[in-house]
C-alpha cells in the first residue's frame, strides 16, 4: 500500500508553477474538473454558479480522496494500533501538514473544527472559561481574563458568527462590545480604532475580506491597535484565504478562522489558526477522549494544540479532502487564482455599472476581490435573484448574515455574485443579460 | 414553472398598486414580523370591532415582489370580513402554499390569492408568501378583546 500516493500527491514544486495570466486562465478546462457544473437546471439552462462566497463546489480530486479514505483508509485516527488505525491517523495528520502549509504556519498550531463559526465560537467561549476559571480562585492567564469595564472591539461589516459570539461574552462577562462603524457609501471609518481600542480592550476581532462588500480590509491598522494594549486580534479569514496567498502569521493575527467549504474542499471541516504559545494557554473547552493527558475520577489534564481543541473522533475524510482541494489550489497557484478572480469581480463592477437602474454596493476603500454586491432600484433583491434563477444562475440574495452592515449601507438587501476557480468572463455576461431582463420584468 | 408562471399579473398589479399599505390609526394590535432568512420585514395593524369584524387592516414593509402583493390581497380580502373567515381563508391559503404545487386554489375562497399557486412550486419562496398571513394571523391572536376569537393559538406557521 502506496498510503503518500493516496494522501500526499505532490504537487508542482513552486518554482515550476508560473501564474497563469487571466487570458491564459482556461475556465472550461477548469470547469470540468467539477462535476456538478456539467448539470442543467430546472428550466434547462447550464448551471452558471456565481454563489462561492456561501460555499465553494468541489473538484473530483476532493471527493476522490474523501471516498479513497473511506474505501481504504477508515479507522479513528489516534487510537488503535492496527494497520488502518495508522493509516488513519497518518493520512489525518498529513492533511495538517498540507493545510498549515498553505497558510504559512506550523501543523501544531492548525486545530480542526466543525466550522469555522465553531471556531470562533471556540475562542470566545475559551475566553468565558478563563474568565469563570479565575473567578473560582483557579490562576489564569490575564490576557483571557475578561471583567466588567473590559471591551471587546469589532466592527460593523462582521458576518454574524464574528459579531454574535462576541456578543454573547460581553453579556456573560460584563464587557463592552464596540464596533468600528461603516458609513453609508461603505467605507469603513477605520480611524475609530484610536478611541475604541483602549487600555480595557481584551479582544479585537474583524474580517479580512467582507463576505458583503467584497473588499480586504487593512487589518495591520487593526493588528496594530489590537498589540499596542496587550489585546488578542481575532481574525475571520474565510473569504480570504479561498482567493489569495495568505501567510496568516504574517497578518498579524494571534488566532485565525477559516473554512474548508469555501476554499473547495468539503462542509464540516473548520479550521483555528492561533499562535502556540497562545493556544497552549488558552483554557480547554469540548473536552472529552483523546485530548486529554491524564485522567482521573476528580480531575483531568490535557493535551497541547492541536490536540487539546479536539476531543472525540476527527473529522478525517472532510481533513483529507480539503488537502486534496489546498494542493488543487497550489496547482493553479494562488497568485493566479487572485488575479482571475479579482478581475472577474472587476469586470462584473464595471459592467453591472452600466445596467440602468444598478447600484453596485461596494467599499470606497477597496476593490472587490471575489464577490459583488448590487441592488436594482425598484426591484427586492429576492425578485432579481428569481429571475436569474430562471437562467440557471445562482446567486445569494438577502442580508448575507450581516444584517447591521445592511442597515449601515441603508439597503434592506442585496444580490451578491461571488467568483471561484471555475467561473469565466462570459458568466459575468449572463450575470448582466439576465439582470437587464429583471429590470424589463419588474421596471 | 416559467417566471412569467410565477409571477402572475395580479401579482405584480398587487406589488406596484399595494392594497392597504400605510399604517393607519386607530388600530387593537400592531406586530412587527420579519422573514428570519432573507430579511423581508413587515408591520401589520389590525382593528377588530365587537362583532369580530377585521375592521381595518393597514401594513407597511419592505420585502419582495411576492411579500408584499401576498399582503396587499390579504389586506383587501379581509379588510371587514369576519375573523371566522379569515381563519377560513387562511386554512385553504396554507394548503395551496404547502402543497408544492399539486394543491388546487379554491377561487371562491382566495379570490386573487389564487395567482400564488405557482409560488407553491418553489419552496424557497413559500414564507414569503406567508409572510403577510402569518402577522395578521398573530394580530388576532393578540386582541384579547375579541369576543369570538375563542382558538387556542390557531395554526402558527412559523
Amino acid at each position: 500500500m502506496n498510503l503518500s500516493a493516496v494522501v500526499m500527491s505532490p504537487s508542482l514544486p513552486k518554482h515550476e508553477r508560473t501564474p497563469k495570466t487571466v487570458t491564459q486562465w482556461r475556465a472550461e478546462d477548469i470547469r470540468a474538473d467539477f462535476p456538478i457544473l456539467q448539470r442543467t437546471m430546472r428550466t434547462g439552462k447550464p448551471l452558471i454558479y456565481l454563489d462561492s462566497a456561501a460555499t465553494s463546489q468541489k473538484p473530483r480530486v476532493v471527493l476522490d480522496a474523501e471516498r479513497n479514505f473511506y474505501e481504504q483508509h477508515n479507522a479513528a485516527a489516534h487510537r488503535g494500533s492496527h494497520q488502518l488505525a495508522e493509516e488513519a491517523t497518518e493520512a489525518y495528520e498529513s492533511a495538517r501538514l498540507t493545510i498549515a502549509g498553505f497558510i504559512g504556519a506550523s501543523d501544531s498550531e492548525v486545530v480542526f473544527t466543525k466550522s469555522a463559526t465553531e471556531s470562533l465560537n471556540l475562542i470566545a467561549y475559551a475566553l468565558l472559561n478563563a474568565t469563570v476559571l479565575q473567578s473560582r480562585g483557579v490562576v489564569q492567564d490575564p490576557r483571557f481574563v475578561i471583567a466588567e469595564g473590559d471591551n471587546i472591539v469589532v466592527t460593523e461589516l462582521e458576518h454574524h458568527a464574528n459579531l454574535v459570539p462576541w456578543q454573547e461574552l460581553a453579556l456573560k462577562t460584563g464587557a463592552e462590545l464596540r464596533w468600528v462603524s461603516v458609513a453609508s457609501d461603505g467605507r469603513l471609518r477605520i480611524e475609530e480604532l484610536a478611541t475604541l481600542v483602549d487600555q480595557h480592550t481584551k479582544v479585537v476581532s474583524c474580517a479580512h475580506v467582507s463576505n458583503t462588500l467584497g473588499h480586504m480590509l487593512d487589518v495591520s491598522a487593526f493588528a496594530s491597535a489590537a498589540h499596542a494594549v496587550n489585546a488578542i486580534f481575532v481574525l475571520d479569514a474565510c473569504q480570504s484565504i479561498p482567493h489569495a496567498s495568505i501567510n496568516v502569521p504574517a497578518t498579524g493575527a494571534d488566532l485565525a478562522v477559516f473554512s474548508a467549504h469555501k476554499m473547495l474542499g468539503p462542509t464540516g471541516l473548520g479550521i483555528l489558526w492561533g499562535r502556540g504559545e497562545l493556544l497552549n494557554a488558552l483554557p480547554v473547552v469540548s473536552t472529552g477522549g483523546s485530548m486529554i493527558k491524564h485522567v482521573t475520577m476528580a480531575s483531568s489534564t490535557y493535551q497541547d494544540s492541536p490536540a487539546r481543541f479536539e476531543p472525540g473522533v476527527p473529522s478525517m475524510a472532510q481533513a483529507i479532502g480539503t488537502a486534496a482541494a489546498v494542493r488543487y489550489l497550489e496547482d493553479l497557484s494562488m497568485e493566479s487564482v487572485e488575479a482571475h478572480v479579482r478581475h472577474l469581480s472587476a469586470y462584473a463592477v464595471s459592467a453591472l455599472s452600466q445596467v440602468p437602474h444598478v447600484r453596485v454596493i461596494a467599499s470606497p476603500d477597496a476593490p472587490p476581490i471575489a464577490a459583488v454586491s448590487f441592488i436594482l432600484d425598484g426591484v427586492h433583491p429576492h425578485d432579481v435573484g428569481q429571475v436569474l434563477d430562471d437562467d440557471g444562475i445562482a446567486v445569494r440574495v438577502g442580508h448575507h448574515c450581516a444584517w447591521p452592515l445592511m442597515r449601515a449601507l441603508g439597503v434592506p438587501a442585496t444580490v451578491r455574485a461571488s467568483f471561484s476557480v471555475y467561473n469565466s468572463q462570459s458568466e459575468v455576461d449572463a450575470l448582466i443579460t439576465s439582470v437587464i431582463r429583471a429590470g424589463d420584468f419588474f421596471l | 414553472m416559467s417566471i412569467e408562471g410565477m409571477y402572475q399579473e395580479l401579482i405584480l398589479d398587487h406589488h406596484k398598486h399595494p392594497v392597504g399599505k400605510g399604517l393607519r390609526e386607530p388600530f387593537s394590535v400592531e406586530v412587527h414580523h420579519i422573514n428570519t432568512s432573507c430579511g423581508d420585514e413587515l408591520t401589520v395593524r389590525t382593528k377588530i370591532d365587537s362583532d369580530g369584524l377585521l375592521a381595518d387592516i393597514s401594513w407597511d414593509g419592505v420585502g419582495c415582489a411576492i411579500s408584499m402583493a401576498s399582503m396587499s390581497m390579504l389586506a383587501e380580502m379581509a379588510t371587514g370580513e369576519s375573523v371566522a373567515a379569515f381563519e377560513q381563508r387562511k386554512v385553504a391559503f396554507l394548503e395551496v402554499m404547502h402543497g408544492r404545487g399539486t394543491v388546487v386554489a379554491d377561487a371562491a375562497l382566495l379570490n386573487d390569492a389564487v395567482a400564488f399557486q405557482g409560488v407553491a412550486q418553489f419552496a424557497a419562496r413559500v414564507k414569503c408568501a406567508l409572510l403577510g398571513w402569518m402577522a395578521v394571523a398573530d394580530a388576532i391572536e393578540q386582541t384579547s378583546t375579541v369576543p369570538q376569537n375563542n382558538s387556542q393559538g390557531g395554526n402558527n406557521d412559523n
